[in-house]
């Protein structure tokens, strides 16, 4: 009872003749196929390189073309070369030249030894596969690929958008369920050659040749006619990124590699000397007997496979600038901006600091200077409150700041008088929540000692601003957390807005609000309002405000912060 | 990146036979001192450069790549006075050139190495670098070049993007201690892990990453003046192609897509740039006085003289450099599936 190893080999012919040297040791019978594409010379060297390994054999050489039957052929006609030549075979191993085995081989014949009857290939019905290239999964069995994928890609996609339009449908013979799998099977003499005797192999050879990626169905579906028992896994660990591409395994994944506890892994790369050192110098290490493991190493793929499909979220750097509204996020965590709030309250940024624990910034993107947190003339590494360099970018500078705090809620202060470049970035971002008061920019001037008239132009400038940012904010586009109130509608009711924020950021220490921030005096703020209108500015952002003395709830106790509930 | 107008196309490729037939005539004023691209090996990869006055770099610079598996390094020395032509033409894995013609006139070596490209480089794996930049990419100390370009052969993806970090000690670097040979990031330990900003540039379609702390400390108030820090470093040449702006950005443009659109990562690299060794200082005087460096040197008239004064790059902010993982985290290059 033995193993028998075929073995696909198209390159690296010194790895190769290492591995048959290492399965030949072991007492494994050994068929060799070389791709006919290798140049006879080379062939020849490697024919003599092996010649003095008993119970070794080379096959019929077929062009093995990626996608295409060459590489079924070829594995036909090694198989039927090992069966023929090597009575005591019981299964035969399907490897290629850059497998390289993980345990010793004797383990490989003991584990295989006591499962006499079973077939190892990885086999599923097509509806059941996720990773099939280039969307097709049935088609590969209902249309015709004459043409080479690799090198006629132009005549491949042509013609199989004519058989779509022509709507080509092939027959399965004998009404065979296709199957498809890894290429790398591990299949009992049972099995094998009742496949390679099958009456009707012809019929079925004459289908599976103009069958796309023959070598992942061939076996896999006739092996299902005629095996007693399907293990549907490949003993050949063999990982696939996003592309479809094979992963290949360099040294530093010795120690993965180690505690997948399989049989045999592919690709490894021709000059991983470690690797190969290190499994193919007979480890006498006792045997395991434990199952083959490779979830293992499939949870350390799937993070990378994820990186590369997803991306990190608000990440702009070389390696990834994801055009506008393809982001994954525009920025890589939640924040908040506040408009008019620090001009109503007295305290704000002090007060939702001590509220909700997060960073409270000034105007950052105030037209003088970046005015960052508790004075600070630079934020976690290098990003300077220089406004020139700000402005020079502020989306970058918006991304940069919320990437380089990311752990720690960010909350600034924004208003007509900033920078308005990043309106629609900030809007468009899920990330964002946005409160606005309307009309706030004008206490300020309120409580400024300027002249009238330059009140009045500059009154006029920041109102517009607003109307184009709430604009911006009310638009279909937008996709930030938006709250939106008139002056006048806030000061009736402050707390509850208020509240509602600070339950939205979250993290606020879960006590209820039980302490306001200060309001300015207002008294005095609905004549200055009326001003604006006798000089010929319509103040209208900061909603119906009580002209004259009406409106002055805030001032009575001014110094008193008052409790709510 | 191919949706520009038929007509901006063609004016793009205009520039690059522009640029190619000034290689081709720049071919004259190289002096051949070694020529051992006769024992290149075909798929080997080859380094190509242009330095002058870098003796103290060239040790450490040559091992380091060597390291990395480049078979045959191919040189430019430009009007050196300190030995570095004599220490580059006994290296066996080196061929020299040596021009005494102006580094300003050639677009900055940029002419003399399209043509060492051309000639020497179609269908290999080439890097291109300067004396002070050491190339890492995620696991660079396990796998070297050879890996990766295969790996990226596999998936069609010809080049490979770096983000240049500049490299600083914390002091002005010349107290600093630094000796030929030795690992340049033993002196300069710390670099700028936030601060940086990244915008397209529509014509080529490429990236323009400013920031850093040659931003932060001498370029505050005219950021658009900051250095470039986009470059692509690792090209499988081909004769056709051309680098259009010190390697920054290369025609034909989709050279230049070194990034992905869609939102996902590609693989990515750092340059290293160990400008900030000692005699900094006395470098950028010479520089400001041969006034090679820029096209309108007037310009930068401010940043010279800053970096004269043997300026401390160092804040508070500052990182301290561990590995490669740690850029990886950082987000300063990515592995994308590799």
């Amino acid at each position: 009872m033995s193993v028998g190893i075929v073995m696909l080999v198209h390159t690296a012919f010194g790895r190769a003749e290492q591995s048959a040297r290492h399965w030949a040791a072991a007492g494994c019978p050994v068929v060799i196929h070389v791709d006919k594409a290798v140049p006879r010379v080379r062939y020849d060297a490697f024919v003599a390189a092996l010649a003095d390994v008993p119970d070794l054999k080379f096959s019929k050489r077929y062009r093995c073309e990626w996608g295409t039957w060459g590489i079924v052929a070829a594995s036909q006609a090694a198989s039927e070369l090992m069966l023929n030549s090597f009575a005591d075979v019981q299964h035969v191993y399907l490897a290629s030249g850059s497998c390289l085995p993980l345990r010793p081989v004797e383990e490989l014949i003991e584990y295989l030894a006591d499962r006499p009857n079973v077939d190892f290939i990885e086999s599923a019905t097509t509806s059941e596969v996720p990773w099939t290239v280039g969307g097709l999964d049935m088609e590969r069995f209902t249309l015709r690929f004459p043409f080479s994928w690799r090198r006629n890609r132009y005549l491949f996609d042509r013609y199989v958008a004519l058989q779509r339009r022509l709507k080509v449908k092939r027959k399965v013979p004998n009404d065979l369920e296709p199957h498809m799998g890894s290429q790398w099977w591990c299949l009992s003499r049972r099995t094998l050659s009742s496949i390679l005797k099958d009456p009707d192999r012809m019929v079925y050879e004459r289908y599976f040749k103009r069958v796309w990626i023959p070598d992942e169905s061939y076996f896999q579906t006739l092996s299902r006619q005629y095996a007693v028992k399907i293990e549907s896994r490949s003993l050949t660990l063999s990982k696939f990124d996003f592309q479809g591409k094979p992963h290949i395994f360099y040294d530093d994944h010795l120690q993965l590699l180690r505690r997948s506890d399989c049989f045999v892994a592919r690709k490894i790369w021709p000059h991983a000397d470690r690797l190969y050192e290190a499994f193919l110098t007979d480890a006498a290490g006792a045997m395991k007997k434990t199952e083959p493991n490779p979830g293992k190493i499939d949870r350390i793929f799937s993070k990378a496979v994820e990186r590369r499909i997803r991306g990190r979220a608000g990440l702009y750097m070389q390696s990834r600038f994801p055009n506008e509204d393809w982001e994954n996020g525009v920025t890589a965590a939640p924040y908040s901006m506040f408009q008019g709030f620090t001009e109503l309250f007295e305290d704000f940024e002090t007060w939702l600091a001590r509220a909700t624990g997060a960073r409270v910034h000034g105007h950052l993107f105030a037209p003088d200077r970046v005015e960052f947190a508790e004075g600070q003339s630079a934020i976690n590494g290098a990003l300077s409150d220089s406004p020139t360099l700000r402005d020079y970018n502020p989306e970058a500078f918006l991304t940069n700041l919320i990437w380089n705090t990311r752990g720690e809620r960010q909350c600034f202060q924004f208003g007509p008088d900033d920078n308005q470049r990043i309106n629609w970035r900030v809007a468009k971002d899920p990330n964002a929540q946005i409160s606005v008061i309307t009309g706030a920019w004008a206490i300020p001037l309120f409580k400024s000692n300027f002249n009238f008239a330059d009140i009045r132009s500059i009154a006029a400038q920041l109102q517009k601003n607003e109307s184009d940012h709430m604009d911006v904010l009310r638009s279909t586009y937008a996709k930030a957390r938006i709250r939106i109130w008139t002056m006048a509608e806030f000061i009736e009711a402050p707390m509850e807005p208020l509240q509602g924020i600070l339950d939205e950021i979250g993290r606020t220490k879960l006590r209820r609000l039980s302490e306001a921030p200060r309001m300015v005096d207002l008294s005095g703020f609905g004549q200055f309002l009326q001003n604006l209108k006798n000089q010929g500015m319509h103040p209208y952002m900061m909603g119906d405000f009580p002209v004259e003395h009406g409106f002055e709830t805030p001032q009575e106790k001014p110094r008193k912060p008052y409790l709510v509930r | 990146m191919t949706n520009a107008s038929p007509l901006a196309r063609y004016k793009l490729r205009l520039r690059r036979k522009r640029m190619l037939w000034r290689g081709f005539r720049s071919r004259r004023a190289l002096t051949e001192v070694a020529n051992r691209t006769a024992a290149i090996k075909p798929g080997e990869i080859l380094l190509f450069a242009c330095l002058r006055n870098e003796a103290l770099r060239l040790p450490y610079f040559l091992e380091y790549y060597r390291a990395l598996g480049v078979s045959q390094f191919l040189i430019v020395e430009n009007d050196s006075d300190d030995g570095t032509r004599e220490m580059l033409a006994d290296a066996t894995d080196v061929s020299l050139w040596t021009t005494p013609a102006s580094y300003k006139a050639s677009r900055f070596g940029m002419d003399w190495l399209t043509w060492l490209l051309r000639r020497y480089g179609h269908g290999h794996w080439t890097v291109t670098a300067d004396a002070d930049e050491l190339l890492v990419y995620p696991d660079h100390d396990t796998r070297d070049l050879r890996e990766l370009t295969a790996w990226m052969d596999q998936r069609g993806q010809v080049m490979m993007g770096a983000f240049m970090l500049d490299m600083y000690p914390k002091g002005p670097p010349d107290d600093q201690e630094y000796h030929a040979g030795q690992d340049p990031c033993e002196v300069l330990q710390w670099f700028d892990a936030y601060g940086y900003w990244v915008q397209r540039q529509p014509k080529m379609g490429n990236l323009w990453l400013q920031g850093g702390p040659r931003a932060r400390c001498f370029f505050a108030d005219e950021p658009d003046r900051a250095p470039t820090l986009n470059k692509i470093p690792l090209v499988k040449w081909h004769r056709s192609y051309a680098y259009v702006n010190s390697t920054h950005n290369a025609l034909p443009a989709w050279l230049n897509a070194t990034f992905d659109e869609g939102g996902v990562e590609k693989v990515n690299g750092v340059l290293l740039h160990t400008k900030f060794l000692p005699g900094t200082a006395d470098r950028a005087r010479m520089e400001h006085g041969r006034r090679e460096h820029f096209y309108n040197a007037d310009l930068y008239d401010g940043y010279y003289t800053a970096l004269a004064e043997n300026p401390d790059l160092w804040c508070t902010n500052s990182t301290l450099y561990t590995g490669w993982k740690q850029l990886e985290a950082l987000r300063l290059m990515s592995r994308g599936g590799w």
